[in-house]
């Protein structure tokens, strides 16, 4: 069945989509004009109790039978730090408080990614070409296969495996991102290319490993091995926890990803719609938020990426309604609805494409190069149909819009 | 220092405190507890004028990792307000200091000013203020010359004032010729220590405003002082003032100056262009006015401090385009370079990264 590709990338008219940018600056500006005391002073607090959370943690280890409390408090410092005060304030959402400790320049986590490196790759990388296969690198982060237009290898057959191993030491598969350690495996960058992250990342890895695995530790003097493992422990919870969190973001059933042309010289407007269709959120209580750093509203974070993290559930409201409009879809769900869907698809896009064939090579395919990161053979026409395969057992494919189109089509 | 702050700067509990440092800790018990920032408790606000806006002496008492100040120098003082930190730099008028000393500011709340507004009209004793260490060259020289002259106008008095209080607790015996000018003597700072100077220094107060003597000139300081351009001279106030001494001494290196901007800085001349600032889009005629000017009316809000080009908050990564520096006239037309935008005024198109 030869198929050309009739759809057009935007389920909104150009005009509608610049009126959705004008309206999604509105709430921006109205926001930012509206920053003040309040914001500090939920940040500062945030700080305070972070703080607390550690030094409550490092005290605990002193008592033997509080062990699993003074690991539960140290956690909770290792997320508060990395999600609702790392993540945000380098961002630059609290770089308007002027405050040298909050500052998106001059802040640094408790992980051993250096802040430098991960807000080129984070803050400039992911959030501008958030979900563009071949330009995002946080599609699968190089090592997974998280959408159907990745070309399957026998490789992905490991791909739970892989993202097992990616949750545990999250923090070094953070810290290693900017490596991009499998474009050095398949040759396409050399470990020369990286020489300018050695000296950032050498002294970070350094000062966590000296701090949470010898200083601590030691001060602990008989308790030695007691105090190593929890610091240990506290460090996975804290890995396990935020990639949940963070696989939520932009993985779950219905969540789209975008070529490069279809974001080629896109209008400020198409970039919000885009970051709306590539985003997802996750509802729970006020508890869940915070320790999420409010990427349980990964969408008003992706829409408004340096607005103080804390506004978005007021925004939240706002933005769906604007959804509601435009008859577009806000995902959003449970932790465990949309951690399911992530598991499913982890588990599905191991395996090679299967099912009926309903669509052949259109313009929209990618070559495997963009998709993948890996170079890979030069595939023949045949290869390329089955990469715009879609199935009819697949739910995600009914809602995604694109593929939905190519089903019609 | 004693041995709990030694033992605070140890590299052992840098260590441990890594990576946000010691003083983030130690400030959530007490914000003067830190060791490597500076910061200053207010100990006590005085009134100083009768008349205009309102102008305090404010003596504070900097935290231990304060190093002390050259007479003449100049802190950047950090305020909250609503949230946000603003900065603003303001001479110590008190005498050369050492760690452990307290020192004073004198300002005028100016009406279009956070900072000095604040600290004037809402600060209380207690506060605690951010503070850089001591910065600027407008000091005293060692050895110190026979024979000195200042010149400064409404509160460019305060760094003058630390060095005459300097020179007096030194004993020095030489000869100072003081020529200050205010609005009326009811405008004027520091009136009853000026009336007690002892007689080797020679005050001139000078209200033309007020019908009291002439506005600067070159021939007024050659009457006062006929043989000045030998004297070492300082000279601080507002930018209009200067410019008028600057011409007196033409080029000669004996005259020191500082100057305060009292409004916003003058564009340059011959705006054109366009002024884009990339990251959020926005994109204006170039009015000839500063980046940070430039952005602002265009209702972006970047991050800016002192606003004068000293304390690089507003540093920016200009990509294209030529921008003169509005203070020192120096153009540049490098890419991707950082200036300061609040002093930087673009010469025709010009991409700002904000």
């Amino acid at each position: 069945m030869a198929v050309t590709a009739t759809s057009t990338p935007y389920k909104l008219t150009p005009e509608q989509i610049e009126e959705f940018g004008r309206e999604m600056d509105e709430i921006r500006q109205r926001v930012a004009n509206d920053l003040g005391q309040a914001d500090a002073d939920y940040i500062r607090g945030i700080v305070k109790a972070q703080r607390a959370f550690e030094g409550a943690g490092r005290a605990l280890f002193y008592l033997p039978p509080a062990w699993p409390l003074a690991v539960a408090s140290l956690s909770i410092s290792k997320i508060l730090d990395n999600m609702e005060i790392g993540h945000n304030v380098m961002h630059g959402q609290y770089d308007w408080m002027g405050d040298p400790g909050l500052n998106s320049r001059m802040y640094e986590w408790d992980t051993v990614c250096p802040s430098e490196q991960w807000k080129y790759s984070h803050n400039y990388i992911h959030h501008t070409y958030t979900n563009i296969l071949g330009k995002d690198r946080d599609v699968g982060y190089g090592i997974l296969r998280m959408d159907e237009e990745q070309k399957w290898k026998p490789y992905y057959l490991g791909n739970p495996v892989y993202a097992f191993l990616l949750m545990t030491f999250f923090q070094w598969g953070v810290a290693l991102h900017d490596f991009e350690v499998e474009n050095i495996v398949s040759g396409k960058r050399s470990w020369k290319d990286t020489k300018h992250l050695h000296r950032g990342f050498v002294r970070k890895v350094r000062n966590q490993t000296l701090k949470d695995y010898v200083l601590f530790p030691a001060l602990t003097g008989p308790l030695f091995p007691l105090t190593l493992a929890g610091n240990a422990t506290a460090n996975l919870i804290r890995n396990i926890w935020t990639f949940n969190i963070i696989f939520c973001g932009h993985f779950p059933a219905g969540v789209e990803t975008f070529s490069e042309e279809e974001a080629e010289n896109e209008s400020r407007g198409a970039w919000y719609y885009r970051q709306l269709r590539g985003s997802s959120n996750i509802t729970g209580s006020k508890l869940l938020h915070i320790l999420s750093g409010n990427l349980s509203h990964q969408i008003e974070h992706h829409l408004f990426p340096d607005l103080p993290a804390r506004r978005y559930p007021e925004i939240a409201p706002e933005v769906q309604a604007l959804c509601e409009k435009y008859d577009l879809t806000y995902n959003t769900g449970p932790l465990h609805k949309q951690l399911g869907s992530v598991a499913a698809k982890i588990f599905r896009l191991a395996l090679p494409p299967r099912g009926k064939k309903t669509a052949g090579p259109t313009e929209q395919d990618r070559t495997p190069e963009q998709v993948t990161g890996f170079p890979v053979p030069k595939v023949s026409v045949r290869d390329r149909v089955e990469e715009t395969t879609v199935y009819s057992d697949d739910s995600d494919a009914v809602s995604n819009d694109r593929t939905a189109e190519l089903v019609s089509a | 220092m004693n041995l709990a702050q030694t033992l605070l700067r140890s590299p052992v509990v840098g260590a441990l405190t890594s990576p946000h440092g010691v003083d983030r800790y130690l400030e959530l018990v007490n914000p003067m507890w830190v060791v490597n920032d500076v910061r200053a408790r207010i100990v006590d606000i005085k009134r100083e004028t009768r008349a205009g806006e309102p102008v305090a002496t404010i003596t504070l008492e900097p935290s231990a990792a304060w190093r002390g100040h050259e007479a003449g120098q100049y802190v950047q003082v950090g305020v909250e307000v609503d949230g946000a930190r603003r900065t603003r730099a303001f001479s110590v008028s008190s005498p050369e200091s050492k760690p452990g000393d307290l020192i004073t500011l004198t300002m005028r709340a100016n009406p279009d000013g956070i900072v000095s507004k604040h600290l004037v009209t809402r600060a209380q004793v207690g506060d605690v203020v951010n503070l850089s260490q001591a910065e600027g060259v407008f000091t005293l020289p060692n050895p110190l010359p026979n024979q000195l002259l200042f010149i400064s106008g409404g509160s460019g008095i305060t760094p003058v004032m630390s060095m005459l209080r300097t020179l007096l607790r030194r004993g020095y015996g030489g000869t100072v010729t003081f020529l200050h000018y205010a609005q009326s003597p009811d405008h004027q700072i520091y009136a009853d220590e000026l009336a007690e100077l002892p007689p080797n220094v020679h005050v001139h107060l000078v209200y033309p405003e007020a019908g009291s003597g002439a506005f600067y000139c070159t021939d007024e300081l050659a009457r006062i002082l006929p043989g000045y351009a030998d004297v070492d001279a300082w000279a601080c106030g507002p930018a209009g003032l200067i410019e008028l001494v600057q011409e007196t001494f033409d080029e000669n290196p004996r005259l020191r100056v500082e100057y305060f901007k009292t409004s916003t800085l003058r564009p340059v001349d011959g705006a054109e262009g366009r002024t884009r600032f990339d990251r959020s889009g926005e994109e204006g005629e170039n009015s000839g006015a500063t980046l940070l000017e430039q952005a602002e009316a265009l209702g972006l809000r970047p991050e800016y401090g002192c606003r004068m080009g000293i304390c690089f908050s507003c540093t920016s990564v200009k990509k294209e385009g030529v921008v003169r520096n509005v203070v020192t006239g120096v153009e540049s037309d490098q890419p991707d370079e950082e200036i300061q935008i609040c002093v930087s005024a673009p010469l025709g198109d010009c991409v700002v990264d904000l």
